[in-house]
Protein backbone atom coordinates (compact mmCIF):
# COMPACT_ATOMS: atom_id res chain seq x y z
CA UNK A 1 0.00 0.00 0.00
CA UNK A 2 3.04 2.26 -0.01
CA UNK A 3 2.41 5.11 -2.39
CA UNK A 4 -1.28 4.34 -2.29
CA UNK A 5 -3.49 7.24 -3.35
CA UNK A 6 -5.72 8.37 -0.52
CA UNK A 7 -8.39 9.96 -2.65
CA UNK A 8 -9.11 8.58 -6.11
CA UNK A 9 -8.79 11.13 -8.87
CA UNK A 10 -6.03 13.07 -7.16
CA UNK A 11 -2.28 13.03 -7.66
CA UNK A 12 -0.22 10.46 -5.76
CA UNK A 13 1.04 13.08 -3.32
CA UNK A 14 -2.44 14.31 -2.46
CA UNK A 15 -2.86 14.18 1.31
CA UNK A 16 0.82 13.49 1.94
CA UNK A 17 3.05 15.85 3.91
CA UNK A 18 5.79 17.18 1.65
CA UNK A 19 8.73 19.53 1.66
CA UNK A 20 8.73 22.18 -1.07
CA UNK A 21 12.09 23.78 -1.66
CA UNK A 22 11.57 27.40 -2.68
CA UNK A 23 13.66 29.27 -5.24
CA UNK A 24 13.87 32.10 -2.70
CA UNK A 25 15.56 29.84 -0.17
CA UNK A 26 12.40 29.42 1.86
CA UNK A 27 11.24 25.92 2.76
CA UNK A 28 7.57 24.97 2.95
CA UNK A 29 6.32 21.87 4.75
CA UNK A 30 2.66 20.96 4.51
CA UNK A 31 0.05 18.54 3.28
CA UNK A 32 0.03 18.46 -0.51
CA UNK A 33 -3.29 19.25 -2.15
CA UNK A 34 -2.53 19.83 -5.82
CA UNK A 35 -0.23 21.51 -8.32
CA UNK A 36 -1.97 23.79 -10.75
CA UNK A 37 -1.47 26.93 -12.79
CA UNK A 38 -1.25 29.06 -9.63
CA UNK A 39 1.36 26.86 -8.04
CA UNK A 40 1.47 24.21 -5.35
CA UNK A 41 -1.41 24.22 -2.90
CA UNK A 42 -0.53 23.04 0.61
CA UNK A 43 -2.53 22.72 3.82
CA UNK A 44 -1.33 23.13 7.42
CA UNK A 45 1.96 24.67 6.35
CA UNK A 46 5.08 25.56 8.26
CA UNK A 47 7.51 27.93 6.56
CA UNK A 48 11.22 28.33 7.16
CA UNK A 49 12.84 31.55 6.06
CA UNK A 50 16.60 31.84 6.07
CA UNK A 51 16.17 35.37 7.41
CA UNK A 52 14.81 33.91 10.65
CA UNK A 53 18.32 33.16 11.84
CA UNK A 54 17.42 29.54 12.62
CA UNK A 55 19.46 27.16 10.43
CA UNK A 56 17.24 25.19 8.06
CA UNK A 57 18.60 21.81 9.20
CA UNK A 58 17.86 22.67 12.82
CA UNK A 59 14.33 23.77 11.89
CA UNK A 60 13.75 20.55 9.94
CA UNK A 61 15.10 18.37 12.75
CA UNK A 62 12.79 20.00 15.26
CA UNK A 63 9.85 19.70 12.86
CA UNK A 64 10.52 16.00 12.31
CA UNK A 65 10.58 15.38 16.05
CA UNK A 66 7.81 17.65 17.29
CA UNK A 67 5.62 18.08 14.21
CA UNK A 68 4.69 21.02 12.05
CA UNK A 69 4.04 24.34 13.72
CA UNK A 70 1.40 25.66 11.37
CA UNK A 71 1.96 29.16 9.98
CA UNK A 72 -0.75 28.94 7.30
CA UNK A 73 -3.85 26.75 7.12
CA UNK A 74 -3.64 26.91 3.32
CA UNK A 75 -0.84 28.32 1.23
CA UNK A 76 -0.19 28.51 -2.50
CA UNK A 77 3.50 28.36 -3.33
CA UNK A 78 3.73 30.17 -6.68
CA UNK A 79 4.92 28.11 -9.63
CA UNK A 80 8.09 30.20 -10.05
CA UNK A 81 8.90 29.72 -6.35
CA UNK A 82 8.15 25.99 -6.10
CA UNK A 83 11.21 23.86 -6.75
CA UNK A 84 11.83 20.25 -5.80
CA UNK A 85 9.07 18.50 -3.87
CA UNK A 86 9.79 15.51 -1.64
CA UNK A 87 7.96 13.58 1.03
CA UNK A 88 8.75 14.64 4.56
CA UNK A 89 8.74 11.06 5.80
CA UNK A 90 12.00 9.25 5.12
CA UNK B 1 -18.29 19.40 13.29
CA UNK B 2 -18.35 15.77 14.43
CA UNK B 3 -19.42 13.10 11.97
CA UNK B 4 -22.62 11.13 12.67
CA UNK B 5 -22.01 8.54 15.40
CA UNK B 6 -23.10 5.71 13.13
CA UNK B 7 -20.42 6.65 10.60
CA UNK B 8 -17.56 6.55 13.09
CA UNK B 9 -18.82 3.56 15.09
CA UNK B 10 -16.80 1.05 13.02
CA UNK B 11 -13.68 3.17 13.50
CA UNK B 12 -14.20 3.10 17.25
CA UNK B 13 -14.94 -0.62 17.20
CA UNK B 14 -11.73 -1.33 15.32
CA UNK B 15 -9.83 0.21 18.23
CA UNK B 16 -11.68 -1.56 21.02
CA UNK B 17 -11.38 -4.90 19.18
CA UNK B 18 -7.61 -4.61 19.36
CA UNK B 19 -7.82 -3.94 23.10
CA UNK B 20 -7.73 -0.15 23.25
CA UNK B 21 -9.82 1.62 25.86
CA UNK B 22 -11.76 4.63 24.64
CA UNK B 23 -11.47 7.85 26.60
CA UNK B 24 -14.48 10.06 26.04
CA UNK B 25 -14.16 12.72 28.74
CA UNK B 26 -11.38 14.85 30.22
CA UNK B 27 -11.81 13.03 33.51
CA UNK B 28 -11.18 9.70 31.82
CA UNK B 29 -8.08 11.13 30.14
CA UNK B 30 -6.77 12.45 33.44
CA UNK B 31 -7.38 9.10 35.10
CA UNK B 32 -5.49 7.26 32.34
CA UNK B 33 -2.57 9.63 31.74
CA UNK B 34 -2.54 12.01 34.68
CA UNK B 35 -0.63 9.79 37.03
CA UNK B 36 0.60 7.34 34.44
CA UNK B 37 2.83 4.47 35.55
CA UNK B 38 4.38 1.76 33.40
CA UNK B 39 3.75 2.01 29.67
CA UNK B 40 0.69 3.43 27.91
CA UNK B 41 0.12 4.10 24.23
CA UNK B 42 -2.26 6.94 23.41
CA UNK B 43 -3.75 6.65 19.91
CA UNK B 44 -5.34 9.78 18.43
CA UNK B 45 -7.96 8.31 16.15
CA UNK B 46 -9.20 10.06 13.02
CA UNK B 47 -11.75 9.65 10.25
CA UNK B 48 -9.10 10.19 7.59
CA UNK B 49 -7.93 7.59 5.12
CA UNK B 50 -4.48 7.15 6.60
CA UNK B 51 -6.03 6.16 9.92
CA UNK B 52 -8.12 3.51 8.19
CA UNK B 53 -5.53 2.24 5.75
CA UNK B 54 -2.32 2.61 7.71
CA UNK B 55 -2.51 3.63 11.36
CA UNK B 56 -5.19 1.37 12.85
CA UNK B 57 -4.10 -1.75 10.94
CA UNK B 58 -0.47 -0.98 11.76
CA UNK B 59 -1.23 -0.66 15.45
CA UNK B 60 -3.28 -3.87 15.41
CA UNK B 61 -0.30 -5.70 13.93
CA UNK B 62 2.12 -4.16 16.41
CA UNK B 63 -0.03 -5.22 19.35
CA UNK B 64 0.55 -8.86 18.36
CA UNK B 65 4.23 -8.34 19.17
CA UNK B 66 5.66 -9.88 22.33
CA UNK B 67 6.67 -6.54 23.83
CA UNK B 68 3.74 -4.14 23.95
CA UNK B 69 2.45 -1.32 26.15
CA UNK B 70 0.68 -2.31 29.33
CA UNK B 71 -2.27 -0.23 28.27
CA UNK B 72 -3.59 1.23 25.01
CA UNK B 73 -6.05 4.11 25.16
CA UNK B 74 -7.62 6.16 22.41
CA UNK B 75 -9.31 9.49 21.88
CA UNK B 76 -11.10 10.42 18.68
CA UNK B 77 -10.05 13.74 17.09
CA UNK B 78 -12.96 15.73 15.76
CA UNK B 79 -15.43 13.49 17.60
CA UNK B 80 -14.52 13.53 21.28
CA UNK B 81 -13.21 17.07 21.15
CA UNK B 82 -12.86 17.65 24.89
CA UNK B 83 -11.04 14.40 25.54
CA UNK B 84 -8.72 14.91 22.57
CA UNK B 85 -7.81 18.44 23.67
CA UNK B 86 -7.16 17.20 27.18
CA UNK B 87 -4.98 14.33 25.97
CA UNK B 88 -2.93 16.70 23.83
CA UNK B 89 -2.18 18.78 26.90
CA UNK B 90 -0.11 15.85 28.17
CA UNK B 91 2.16 16.06 25.11
CA UNK B 92 1.81 19.72 24.28
CA UNK B 93 5.40 20.03 23.03
CA UNK B 94 4.26 17.93 20.06
CA UNK B 95 2.21 19.71 17.41
CA UNK B 96 -1.29 18.27 17.00
CA UNK B 97 -1.92 15.89 14.14
CA UNK B 98 -4.25 12.98 13.62
CA UNK B 99 -3.88 10.15 13.46
CA UNK B 100 -0.89 10.12 15.77
CA UNK B 101 0.42 8.08 18.68
CA UNK B 102 2.25 8.88 21.89
CA UNK B 103 3.99 6.20 23.92
CA UNK B 104 4.29 7.07 27.60
CA UNK B 105 6.52 5.47 30.17
CA UNK B 106 6.09 6.55 33.77
CA UNK B 107 4.44 9.78 32.74
CA UNK B 108 6.95 10.77 30.07
CA UNK B 109 6.53 10.66 26.30
CA UNK B 110 9.29 8.37 25.08
CA UNK B 111 8.17 7.93 21.47
CA UNK B 112 5.82 9.84 19.20
CA UNK B 113 4.45 8.94 15.76
CA UNK B 114 3.13 11.90 13.78
CA UNK B 115 0.63 11.78 10.98
CA UNK B 116 3.39 12.48 8.47
CA UNK B 117 5.09 9.26 9.59
CA UNK B 118 1.89 7.31 8.90
CA UNK B 119 0.44 8.67 5.65
CA UNK B 120 1.41 6.72 2.55
CA UNK B 121 3.20 4.03 4.56
CA UNK B 122 2.05 0.45 4.69
CA UNK B 123 0.52 -0.96 7.89
CA UNK B 124 3.58 -3.23 8.06
CA UNK B 125 5.90 -0.21 8.04
CA UNK B 126 3.86 1.50 10.76
CA UNK B 127 3.88 -1.71 12.79
CA UNK B 128 7.64 -2.04 12.37
CA UNK B 129 8.21 1.44 13.76
CA UNK B 130 5.91 0.73 16.70
CA UNK B 131 7.39 -2.65 17.54
CA UNK B 132 10.87 -1.15 17.54
CA UNK B 133 9.64 1.38 20.10
CA UNK B 134 7.87 -1.35 22.09
CA UNK B 135 11.07 -3.40 22.18
CA UNK B 136 12.97 -0.38 23.41
CA UNK B 137 10.54 0.94 25.98
CA UNK B 138 8.05 -1.81 26.86
CA UNK B 139 10.12 -4.98 27.01
CA UNK B 140 10.58 -6.48 30.45
CA UNK B 141 14.02 -6.02 31.93
CA UNK B 142 15.86 -8.50 34.14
Amino acid sequence: MTGHVFHPGHEELHGVTVVVHGASGRTYVGRYHERGARGVVLHDVGVHDTASGVPRDEWMARLRKFGIKVDHRTLVVPEDEAGEIERLAR
Amino acid sequence: MPYPPALVAPMRAEMTRMGARELITSAEVDAAIGDQKGTTLVFINSVCGCAAANARPGLAMALQHAARPQEVVTVFAGQDVEATARARQYFSEYQPSSPSMALFRDGEVVHFVHRHQIEGRSPQAVAAELTAAFDRYCAATV
